[in-house]
């Protein structure tokens, strides 16, 4: 037994190496791009009764425009700018979760190698995403705040927060399919079907608290939620 | 427990370009048909808005329309009515003109029929009167009627007051004509010469007279000259009572009529 799937590897060359994690990975876009693809294409098709709008259709409307609502409640404006990002962080963490309901597989997420990169790149989106609502200068003063002391500390927050946000999924995940690998070997079916079920609601409510984390930092990057801030500290004041 | 950093890097990558790939073939469409769906609500919820104001204006403008119709209905079921009313009550005149023309053309056709039947029965009357009048005379004209009729004419000449005297007088001298004795019968020279006597002396005459016989004159005798006539004969006396009997139908007629029109009054 392994512990994550990046110890089962297909083929290497020197450093460069396909494990089961970035298989895994490539399943998974492929199912995204492909289902999206095949659904999106049928867009705007003219049927019998008018525009015509199939079940996928409605249900990617429904997952797509669930997140732009949940993106502009956690008090992001403009959430078509970030859906992008943060609604791909959402399905991928939510597919890779859903998956695990067939038997035998494995989730990248249960890799810290791809929740340290899906961290990583938070960390990278945080910054740009707050440069590019607020300019260079007037992101760097927010590490400033509020008083210059405290910029060591502010650097050690976003960086542990990141670290955390890695650890927590990948412990989340990893430990989801770990146990049912481990019920599956000392128990008959039914208990590892239900803490499968169990394992399915963990993993959709880890996707969920993983996007919307990076949603918050980001919002907190932006200003967005300074400016929500002041206004409720203007309005104490009041 | 070890992170393989290459795998980091990888998936990384593979992060990265599933944003791209999900940003070109999720997002973008689904969040392009939804703005799409929504202009296309919208513009039909404005289209469905126009269309019922335009629905609501219409029905206002309907109604607007009933209601001055419903008024021109009205007035010209009123300005008919009261046409009708007039037309009536000129019909009613009209029949009620004719009528009374009517009845008074039947009333003047009945009252001259009854004047013509009484004309009729007394011209007949009068005739019949003075057929039997003029045959009785005539059965009992003999000398001493005749006799007595010169007299009584003579008498008569002799009685005349002055009016009636002037014209004849006058007339008499203005002619050169001959005075003219007209009788039923031929009279006596005897007679002839009282008759003369009695004109010259009254008349203060000198002229002679001319006699003449005609039979319409009922027992009597006439004297004429240019016009002026003194007679005294029956004919007279039936001429009086002809006159005095058409005057008595006459005044019959007149109420005749009226006591007509009373009846039908009374139907």
């Amino acid at each position: 037994m392994h512990l994550s799937p990046d110890e089962v590897v297909f083929w290497q060359y020197g450093f460069i190496k396909l494990n089961l994690t970035i298989v895994t990975t490539w399943v998974l876009m492929g199912v995204l791009v492909i289902g999206a693809k095949l659904v999106t294409r049928k867009i705007g098709m003219i049927g019998k009764h008018g525009v015509q709008v199939t079940r996928w259709q409605s249900l990617l409307e429904i997952v797509v425009g669930a997140i732009k609502q949940q993106i502009g409640e956690v008090g992001l404006r403009q959430p078509e700018k970030y859906m992008g990002f943060l609604g791909t962080l959402f399905l991928f963490v939510a597919t890779a979760s859903i998956f695990t309901i067939i038997p035998g597989y494995e989730p990248p997420t249960a890799s810290l190698s791809t929740t340290a990169a899906l961290a990583i790149c938070v960390l990278v989106a945080v910054p740009l995403f707050g440069i590019r609502e607020l300019g260079l200068g007037g992101y760097l003063k927010d590490y400033l705040q509020p008083t210059f002391i405290m910029l060591p500390f502010n650097i050690i927050s976003e960086l542990s927060r990141t670290l955390a946000l890695a650890v927590r999924l990948f412990g989340n995940m990893m430990s989801g399919g770990m146990i049912i690998g481990i019920l599956l070997t000392i128990t008959p079916f039914l208990f590892p079907i239900a803490m499968s079920v169990l394992g399915l609601l963990t993993g959709m409510v880890q996707a969920y608290i993983f996007s919307i984390l990076a949603t918050v930092y980001i919002a907190a990057a932006t200003g967005t939620h300074r400016a929500q801030h002041d206004v409720i500290t203007s309005q104490t004041e009041a | 427990m070890i992170i393989d950093w290459f795998t980091v890097v990888a998936q990384v990558i593979n992060f990265l370009i599933l944003v791209w790939l999900l940003k070109h073939f999720l997002y973008k469409p689904i969040l392009q048909a939804i703005a799409t769906r929504e202009q296309r609500i919208a513009a039909e919820l404005a289209e469905a808005n126009s269309t019922k104001l335009a629905a609501q204006q219409q029905r206002d403008e309907f109604a607007q329309k009933n209601e001055a119709f419903d008024q021109a209905r009205t007035e010209m079921m009123n300005k008919a009515m009261d046409e009708a009313k007039v037309e009536r009550q000129r019909f009613i005149d009209t029949a009620r003109m004719e009528t009374a023309t009517l009845r008074s053309q039947w009333q003047e056709a009945l009252r001259n029929e009854h004047q013509n039947l009484n004309a009729e029965i007394t011209h007949r009357t009068q005739d019949e009167v003075f057929a039997i009048a003029r045959k009785v005379l005539g059965d009992l004209a003999g000398e001493t009627l005749e006799a007595r009729m010169v007299a009584l004419f003579v008498q008569r000449l002799q009685q005349l007051d002055e009016e009636e005297r002037a014209p004849l007088l006058s007339a008499f001298k203005a002619t050169s004509s001959v005075a003219l004795v007209r009788t039923a019968y031929p009279l006596s020279a005897e007679q002839h010469t009282v008759i003369e006597a009695a004109v010259n002396a009254i008349f203060g005459l000198t002229q002679r007279l001319q006699f003449e016989v005609v039979p319409t004159i009922v027992s009597g005798i006439e004297l004429s000259a240019n016009g002026q006539k003194l007679a005294w004969s029956i004919t007279e006396y039936l001429g009086a009572l002809e006159k005095s009997v058409g005057e008595l139908l006459h005044e019959q007629l007149k109420t005749v009529p009226v006591a007509n029109e009373k009846s039908n009054d009374e139907h």
